[in-house]
């Protein structure tokens, strides 16, 4: 393992210290804890906005945290959900009083330890509610089992729910707006390289110098098939023509599009699959309204990229538009 | 007998011995069908449940096993700190002030830290989780007459072993379909190392 960290068990502290060095006006991070908090927290009568997850997503989620998105992250160990009374004390540092949002994305352990906080916030007063968020259509929806995994479509998330809440929507509004984007929102990546986990300090999977991997998570769970790599062409038509066949964005629709480095892809090459996705697109008679292009939503140092479309109606776009001051999502 | 303070502290001792002496092995597990984190994670919360114990009196076993579940909830994360915490939490009201604990209280403990962890992880046997464990455990607590009997290890270690034949439907594992046939669920064997630990401490009291 060759990383540049100083103790593979203090990594995500040392990181908080950094990120909070770097934007002292707009965030902080509780004392004792892995909460990353707007610095002005909490903001009176607005619906505070909660995220968080494992660590080894940066800049996910700490990075949006900020006026117009995220009021609090929580920093689970690398690809480890936080613990209920992290996400707990994120929730009482958030409440002004309207109640707390919490954006989960869809593992057992996320839901499980927010799920817990939740429970321990209402025992406390604190009125909560939650969206999980699911867009990778690289897993199976299927009731009988954990279901779809969240991805780089939490982003979206967190940016039309934090601008909803902005404008001083109440808790049942978030919620139905973050519900609008989860429903509409559809992800799916692939992998050329694994990544290593400090602690583990070894790779979690292996593919060989020829593989890619398609449909893989974003802690390296099994995707859909291993294969021999193919064109940048090839990848960005299989990727997207997943993600059309789900049904969700048909011919007339805008979307915006995000293409997400999983943390060791070059700008260069997300930029190459952009060029197809848009040229699929077009061809298809959808419309791209808006385009993210770099890493959002990363996997340690996993070579690799994920394609992301939201529909769009004209509430999601005036959402989408409106600023934010979230070191990793300014707009 | 009857199931004691310095049993339950014993127990939790010789838990983290195990989890500590397998924590790569555990880890290893994860590695084929999870995340890789499962030994790192219990290592961790099981550590910091010893130092905490190490630091308090204790006057009933409720309240070991109360520390030990918060313990748990608040150090190990992902999915098994909730479960296990979960687990003992319910243990610990099951079990309240009954001091020390016999062998019928004992049993309905067990029994209500199952019914917990089906309840928080939405999941029932045979679905390649730690219930595939804890549920024939159960059973045989319910079939015997008291902590002499001992025979629950063998159940629990077969149990085990045939989390290997089993798909994964629940938890991580699940992404990987048929794919995470062959291999034992890591859950399943932490949860084993614990009733593994129970057996010695019931052993050595004998």
């Amino acid at each position: 393992m060759k990383k540049i960290i100083n103790d593979p068990n203090i990594v995500v502290q040392d990181m908080l210290k950094g990120m909070v060095a770097a934007n002292p006006a707009t965030i902080k991070q509780l004392p004792d804890t892995t909460v990353i908090v707007r610095s002005d927290a909490p903001t009176i009568n607005k619906v505070g906005l909660v995220s968080g997850g494992g660590s080894g997503h940066e800049p996910a989620h700490a990075g949006y945290v900020g006026k117009g998105m995220l009021d609090a992250a929580v920093a689970g160990e690398v690809f480890t959900s936080p613990t209920p009374d992290q996400v707990l004390e994120a929730i009482k540092a958030v409440d002004g009083g309207s109640g707390v949002f919490l954006v989960i994305k869809n593992y057992t352990g996320d839901v499980l330890n927010f799920e817990m906080a939740a429970e321990l916030a209402e025992a406390e007063g604190i009125k909560v509610e939650h969206v999980i968020v699911n867009d990778d259509v690289a897993v199976e929806d299927s009731s009988f089992t954990t279901g779809r995994r969240g991805i780089a479509g939490t982003i979206f998330v967190h940016k039309i729910a934090g601008a909803k809440a902005e404008q001083g929507a109440t808790l049942d509004e978030v919620k139905s707006v973050a519900e609008k984007v989860v429903a509409n929102v559809r992800s799916m990546g692939m992998a050329l390289t694994p990544c290593t986990v400090p602690a583990a300090g070894k790779p979690s999977f292996n593919l060989k110098e020829n593989e890619m991997e398609i449909g893989i998570g974003i802690h390296g769970e099994s995707g859909i098939e291993r294969k021999e790599i193919s064109t940048a062409d090839e990848i960005a038509s299989e990727l997207v023509t997943k993600i059309l066949d789900d049904g969700v964005h048909v011919r007339g629709d805008d979307v915006a599009i995000m293409i997400n480095g999983l943390g060791a892809t070059p700008e260069m090459e997300l930029n190459i699959v952009n060029s197809k996705v848009n040229e699929i697109l077009n061809e298809k008679g959808i419309h791209v309204y808006k385009t993210f292009i770099g890493e959002y939503m990363t996997a340690l140092e996993m070579a690799g990229c994920s394609v992301t479309l939201l529909k769009l109606d004209d509430e999601l776009k005036t959402l989408l538009n409106l600023s934010s001051e979230a070191p990793a999502f300014r707009v | 007998m009857e199931f004691r303070v310095e049993d339950a502290i014993h127990w939790f001792t010789v838990v983290n011995d195990k989890i500590q002496e397998n924590k790569e092995n555990l880890t290893t597990l994860d590695q084929v069908i999870g995340d890789s984190d499962h030994g790192i994670n219990m290592a961790r919360g099981f550590q910091e449940v010893v130092n905490k114990l190490s630091t308090q009196e204790y006057e009933e076993v409720a309240d070991v096993l109360n520390h030990v579940a918060m313990t748990l909830i608040s150090k190990v994360g992902g999915a098994s700190g909730p479960l296990f915490g979960t687990a003992f939490l319910k243990f610990s009201q099951a079990v309240k002030g009954i001091n020390p604990v016999d062998y019928d209280s004992f049993t309905k403990g067990l029994e209500e830290a199952l019914q917990g962890v089906k309840q928080r992880g939405k999941a029932k046997l045979g679905e390649k989780t730690m219930i595939d464990v804890w549920s024939p455990v159960v059973d045989v607590f319910q079939s015997e007459k008291g902590f002499e009997d001992n025979l629950f290890i063998e159940v629990a270690r077969e149990a085990m072993e045939n989390t290997k034949h089993i798909m994964a439907t629940k938890g991580r594992a699940a992404y990987f379909k048929e794919k995470s046939i062959g291999h034992i669920d890591p859950g399943s064997a932490s949860t084993y190392m614990i009733f593994e630990a129970l057996a010695e401490v019931i052993k050595g009291r004998k």
